[in-house]
């Protein structure tokens, strides 16, 4: 494991950059995540940062794409505009939590 | 092992930079499990950020036809390969041929899939158009099958030919299912 600086926070991170430790995650760090790959946090953004991260703690897995729009309420086409073309990794990097492992 | 990384910080590589890889699914096929394999990879090809286009061809075009896609049916009659779940069990290919089978064993494969979480065709359908992914039918079903473009789902983007299809799958990875 290897640790970045983030928001002026040292984090753990693995080899691609996701963070590993869910506690260590705070919104200064989603904003300097989400900064990271071009995306400026907005509304939309943080209802489905907080869902991934409420859901993951629940569940202890990572929502797929489906789960976040009929659960979480935000439809697959806002997903798509929010995380441009890789929504899923996108999000999840931004919230903390690890890559989505399922399917659908 | 830990390692101190100066800033900028280790970012994942989400391929962002301009891709011109493009995926074309042919579905050809309308039993019940044999629709699934071309719309959970195009799922997961618009999910990479990938172009993604489905042909839907002879009985493939069930899956975008309003009357019949909620209803599509599986049976093993012709699979020998059939086994419950988990279980070392032959299933007769004779016992496939009677009455009430094909809707029992039809409900049994939807409340499989159902518990996996994913979801029903109409539903992935839908998933997969919000998605960007474009669907088309084909030309030669759509007459053969008598439909018109008000038979099928809005969000199909046209009825085109053989040759249409060949024109748009230039460049692309083609997979036929």
């Amino acid at each position: 494991m290897a640790t970045t600086t983030l928001a002026g926070a040292e984090v753990t991170v693995d080899e691609e950059g996701f963070m590993t430790e869910y506690d260590e995650w705070n919104e200064d760090i989603a904003a300097a995540l989400a900064a990271n790959i071009g995306i400026e946090l907005g509304e939309g953004h943080w209802q489905v940062i907080k869902f991934l991260r409420e859901d993951y703690k629940e569940q202890g897995e990572t929502p797929m794409l489906r789960r976040v729009s009929n659960v979480g309420g935000v439809s697959t086409k806002e997903l798509f505009q929010l995380f441009p073309k890789k929504p899923a990794k996108k999000m999840s990097y931004v919230a903390g939590v690890p890559k989505p492992h399922g399917c659908v | 092992m830990t390692t101190a990384q100066e800033a900028p910080s280790l970012v994942p590589n989400f391929g962002d930079e301009e891709t011109d890889r493009k995926i074309c699914f042919i579905a050809s096929k309308g039993t019940l499990d044999m629709v699934y394999p071309s719309l959970v990879m195009a799922n997961a090809a618009l999910g990479e950020g990938v172009e993604t286009h489905i042909f839907f061809t002879f009985w493939g075009m069930d899956i975008i036809t309003k009357k019949h896609m909620e209803n599509l049916q599986f049976t093993w009659m012709g699979n020998t390969a059939m086994h419950p779940p988990g279980k070392r069990l032959h299933m007769p290919q004779g016992a496939a041929g009677l009455p009430g089978m094909t809707k029992m064993a039809t409900k049994m494969m939807k409340k499989q899939i159902a518990d996996l979480d994913v979801p029903e065709v109409p539903e992935f359908v839908q998933m997969i158009a919000d998605a960007g992914g474009h669907l088309w039918a084909c030309k030669m079903s759509v007459d053969m099958m008598e439909l018109t473009e008000e038979d099928l789902l809005d969000d199909v983007e046209g009825i085109i030919s053989a040759t249409d299809f060949i024109e748009l799958s230039d460049g692309a990875q083609v997979i036929f299912t």
